[in-house]
This record gives C-alpha cells, sequence and structure tokens, in this order.
C-alpha cells in the first residue's frame, strides 16, 4: 500500500496550491474533515466556505463565484456530487461554461464501511456524458497530489475522481501527466491492459502474473476518460489485437464503454471488461477484500486477459 | 433615499409598457415563448435596467458592474427587450429569435446575449449563484451588487432554500432577491398547486430582511430597490406581488398563457390593449 491515502494528498496539494494561486477558494459540504479540504480551510479559511450538507447549493455558489473571478475546487463525496447535484454542474458548470473544479472524494467503493449509498460506481458514466466536462481519475496519492496544479491551470470544467483510501501505487513521473493522454506503463506485444484509477495498481500485478504464464500485456494507464485518448488506444489495438479494461466503476458507461465506442469506430477488436458487473455492491470490513469481492480482483484481470487472448486466436 | 420625480416614473411606466408589447411581438414572431410571466416582470425589469442596475452597455463586462440573474429564465423575452433598449445590441436581432442562426437562445445565455450575466433556464438557481457572485464581490472589495428575479413557482425548489440560507449564513446585504409573485404557474394556481404562504415569515425566518411592494408599481419598486441598498448584514427580499399577463385582458391570471404564443389576431387585440395600436 502507498504511504498516505489519496483524499489526504489531495487534501495537502490543494492547500499548496492554494498558497501559489490565490484566486483559488475552497467549497465543502460538512465534509472536510473527510475530504480533507480542511487542510485549505486551516491555512485560508477566508477562502473556504461551508455550505453545509447540500452539495447542489456549493456547485451553483461555486459557479457564482467562478462568475466573480475566482477558481473554485468544490468538495463532496462522489455519490451526492455525480448524481443529487448533476443537474448543477450540467446546467451552472458545463453549460454555463463556469471554470469550476469538482473534486470528487470517496468515489469508487472506497468508502467501504459506509456502503451502495456511499459508493460511486456511476460517476464516470454521468459526467463523462456532460459536453465540455473534462474527467480525470488518479491511480494513486501522488499522482492525485500532481494533478491538483495541472487541473488549477486548466481554463474549463474538470471532475476529478479521488479515492477515500490508499491504492497501490504505481510511482511514475515519467510520461509526464497531461490531460487527454494516457501512459503507457509497461510495453507488451500480446494484449493491453487499459486501466484508470485504483485498477492501475492492480493491472501492474496482473502484469506481472501473466507474464509468469508467458504472457506478455502492455499496460496503459487512462487518467483521462474524457477527453479521450484513442489515438493512443486505438494503436495498441493495432499493435496487440486485444485489450482489457479495468475501473472501480460500473462496466457501464466508463472506461471500457468508452474503449468500446473507440474500438468499435476506429479498431474492432476483442474486449473484456473488468469491472462492476450493473449491481449494487455490499459494505465491507476492507477495501481490498471488497474490491475482489465485487470483482475487481487481480484474478479477474488476468482471467479477462486469458478470455481476450482465447478470443484473439480464434 | 431619493425619490422619484414624476418625470421619471412616467418613464419608467412607458418602458414597462414597452417592453410587454416587445415581449409579445418577439413571443408571436418565434411562435414560442413564455407570455404571462413576461408580462408581469415588465415594470421589475424596467426599474432594474433603467433605473437600478449599474451597468455600462458599452463595456458589458466591465468588472464592477451590478449583476442580474433573471433566475425564472423563461421570462427571457422581457430582459431581451430590456437589454435591447438599454443598447446592449439592436432590438433588430430579435427578428430572428428561435432561428438557429439567430444568438439569443430561448433562454439567456451568457455567452449568446451580451449583458446577461448568468445562463439560466432551469428554476432554482438564481440565489445560490447570486451567493457566490456576492461572497467574490466582498472578497474582493468590489461595490457591485447581485439581483436575482424569482418565479413564484420556484420557491418550490429545494435547491431555492438552500441558497436562501447560504446568503443569511453569510450576511450577504449586496444580494438582493426579487420574487414576481404572481401566484399562477404552468398547471394553476401557485397556492394550489404547492402553496408557498406565508412567503415573508419563511423568507424572515431564513435571515432574510423582507419587504413587500406592488410589483406594478414602479415608484414602489424602484424605492424598494434603492432601500435595500441600506439594508446591512442581511440579503434583501422583495416580494412583489404582481399580475401574470398584467396589461392584456385576456391573458391576466391565467396559467394556460404560461407558456404559449399569441395568435395573430390576439397580439392585434393585445397591442390595442397595451396602447400601441389604435382600433382599425
Amino acid at each position: 500500500m502507498a504511504e498516505i491515502a489519496m483524499r489526504a494528498a489531495y487534501g495537502q496539494a490543494l492547500a499548496e496550491y492554494g498558497a501559489l494561486n490565490l484566486q483559488v477558494v475552497a467549497l465543502d459540504v460538512d465534509t472536510s474533515a473527510s475530504t480533507l479540504s480542511n487542510i485549505f480551510a486551516r491555512r485560508f479559511p477566508e477562502r473556504f466556505f461551508n455550505i453545509g450538507i447540500a452539495e447542489p447549493c456549493m456547485v451553483d455558489v461555486a459557479a457564482g463565484l467562478a462568475l466573480g473571478g475566482f477558481l473554485p475546487f468544490v468538495n463532496g463525496f462522489a455519490s451526492i456530487l455525480s448524481l443529487r447535484a448533476l443537474e448543477q454542474i450540467r446546467t451552472c458548470i458545463c453549460y454555463a461554461r463556469t471554470n469550476v473544479k469538482i473534486a470528487a472524494s470517496y468515489a469508487g467503493v472506497s468508502d467501504f464501511k459506509d456502503g451502495a449509498t456511499h459508493y460511486a460506481i456511476t460517476d464516470l458514466a454521468n459526467l463523462r456524458a456532460l459536453p465540455g466536462m473534462t474527467v480525470i481519475v488518479p491511480a494513486d496519492a501522488s499522482e492525485a497530489a500532481a494533478w491538483v496544479p495541472i487541473i488549477g491551470e486548466y481554463d474549463g470544467p474538470v471532475y476529478f475522481r479521488i479515492s477515500r483510501a490508499e491504492t497501490l501505487p504505481v510511482h511514475t513521473a515519467d510520461p509526464p501527466l497531461q490531460i487527454g493522454k494516457g501512459r503507457s506503463l509497461r510495453s507488451g506485444r500480446d494484449l493491453t491492459l487499459v486501466a484508470t484509477g485504483s485498477m492501475v495498481g492492480r493491472c501492474v500485478l496482473a502484469a506481472d502474473q501473466l507474464a509468469s504464464q508467458g504472457i506478455d500485456a502492455r499496460l496503459l494507464e487512462f487518467h483521462t476518460l474524457k477527453p479521450f485518448d484513442k489515438e493512443l488506444l486505438l494503436q495498441a489495438a493495432e499493435e496487440t489485437g486485444a485489450l482489457v479494461s479495468a475501473e472501480e466503476h460500473s462496466i457501464i458507461g466508463g472506461l471500457g464503454s468508452a474503449m468500446a465506442e473507440a474500438l468499435a469506430e476506429g479498431c474492432p477488436t476483442p474486449l473484456e471488461r473488468v469491472g462492476i458487473r450493473d449491481r449494487f455492491c455490499p459494505t465491507g470490513r476492507d477495501l481490498d477484500k471488497l474490491m475482489d469481492a465485487c470483482g475487481l480482483s487481480i484474478m479477474e484481470v488476468v482471467a479477462a486477459a486469458q478470455r481476450v487472448l482465447a478470443r484473439k486466436k480464434k | 433615499m431619493k425619490t422619484l420625480s414624476p418625470e421619471k416614473i412616467n418613464e419608467l411606466e412607458e418602458i414597462a409598457r414597452r417592453l410587454r408589447v416587445d415581449s409579445l411581438r418577439f413571443i408571436h414572431r418565434r411562435g414560442a415563448g413564455h407570455p404571462g410571466g413576461a408580462l408581469s416582470a415588465a415594470e421589475i425589469i424596467a426599474v432594474l435596467y433603467f433605473h437600478a442596475l449599474l451597468i455600462d452597455p458599452s463595456n458589458p463586462d466591465w468588472e464592477e458592474r451590478d449583476r442580474f440573474i433573471l433566475s425564472k429564465g423563461h421570462a427571457s423575452a422581457v430582459l431581451y427587450g430590456a437589454l435591447a433598449r438599454r443598447g446592449f445590441f439592436p432590438l433588430s436581432e430579435l427578428d430572428c429569435w428561435g432561428e438557429l442562426d439567430c444568438p439569443h437562445q430561448g433562454h439567456p445565455d451568457r455567452f449568446k446575449t451580451p449583458g446577461v450575466d448568468m445562463t439560466s433556464g432551469l428554476l432554482g438557481h438564481g440565489v445560490a449563484v447570486g451567493v457566490g457572485l456576492a461572497l467574490a464581490a466582498r472578497m474582493k472589495q468590489q461595490s457591485y451588487r447581485t439581483y436575482v428575479l424569482l418565479g413564484d413557482g420556484e420557491c418550490q425548489a429545494g435547491i431555492l432554500w438552500e441558497g436562501v440560507m447560504t446568503a443569511a449564513k453569510f450576511h450577504l446585504s449586496n444580494l438582493t432577491a426579487i420574487v414576481d409573485y404572481n401566484d399562477v404557474q404552468l398547471d394553476g394556481p401557485v397556492h394550489e398547486i404547492m402553496p408557498l404562504e406565508p412567503m415573508a415569515n419563511k423568507w424572515a425566518a431564513c435571515g432574510w430582511h423582507v419587504e413587500k411592494v406592488n410589483g406594478h408599481n414602479v415608484r414602489q419598486v424602484a424605492e424598494v430597490l434603492d432601500l435595500a441598498t441600506n439594508i446591512h448584514d442581511q440579503p434583501t427580499v422583495i416580494l412583489a406581488y404582481t399580475t401574470k399577463g398584467k396589461g392584456v385582458s385576456f391573458m391576466e391570471n391565467l396559467n394556460t398563457w404560461h407558456g404559449i404564443a399569441p395568435s395573430t389576431g390576439q397580439l392585434e387585440q393585445a397591442l390595442v390593449e397595451l396602447g400601441e395600436v389604435t382600433h382599425g
């Protein structure tokens, strides 16, 4: 496991970015002790607004602050932001093109103790469908921190998906992070694993297991689900002829869907999707076991790779 | 508080009359729109754009300008009339309203219509967005005020009250909301669809300073907007009692005129009633 939780790295990075960019304001909805926007709040109380348990209102207030010349980061739980506040995000951020950053914490099933109400497993589908939205999913704590100034300097709405927990560390600074550009983390010729968020680290281990079986798997990290790096994906499809997607999200509407759309139009190629199979997930005692139970285990990735290889050979 | 001269009162009343005529002509030409709520807001919009708002049509992005959000975005026709007559763009741009190449949208779009400070349409957002603008003004130590025009029906939305509580929490005395309280919404009377009363008590209980006016009396509307600038430590809401479809006998108080365009014959009759054309 990584040294710190992704949310802790984000909270620290937001405060550091706030020290550099005086236009940054942060808002939260009575969850600052959870999202860790309270690190920013303690350092810059005059630039922090606690809106109470009212995510739609927080989004609208942030839109107004952006109109007034500030750079708002809204903080809350991904499950509520991406559902209850979705209309505000659509109308007052995307359509009205206000420069608001949505830091959506406790994403996926990372709030493992709280159960299905608190899990965000359709947020990528919801947000990816909105015109004008950029969707970014960091793979580990250090990557989450590195993104904060990048999305801050980018002019436009961003949905930034943050895990409550530690994820398996990927720890790579190379190639550098660039919005809309996937990263090749491992070369390979037999098939390509394409992962986002917490599944990147799991896919690193899956690729090792596949190697021990004599299977040479390429690994791509797609931190940006929108805009989608079709070029990198289609190149991998052409060169390896088989793909597996892996995401801590429903198989409907997220990374796997984005890949299926791009592949169907650009280079029809066998694809197996690893994700949550259109169901609500239970409460868990620890995140690793919960993710395994949700169909996100390393074994599932290996099995999907074997299935897709069999389809490729037909 | 300065008193309006009789000449200024006459001028504002005449502008309101013209905005009614504009609204009905735009809506008739387009064959779509919301006449009832445009007519009920004519005096409020006239007083805002020709008395209260500190704006500069030659510099619509002026940082210190007062901000206005038409939270009841469906009353776009009356806003477009006011912006055009105030000089933000030629009135003739509305000739093609509804055509795909017309910049001006069914509901206000801040990138497409000069002078529109915030895109609106779906109801309920105005106060919460206004809170953000008002907070920004305070942090930047800018003197601009933010005005939000609400429909009464949208006061049934939860998001509205989230914004109301937030404005009070931050003591945003630079924020003024006006409720166009015509008591008619799409499906029928507001007091039947989902009663709002006791409306004044609700706003007051949420920490707002409350004023009530006849929303068709330009002097009263102007005076209370001026008065709000002298309320410190809390936002002000003006409950402006109005008549939906005001000024056109066959539209008044009828929910059926919420969102349909008049026929050519109906427009002609309306223009007679509004003193724009004479009989025959």
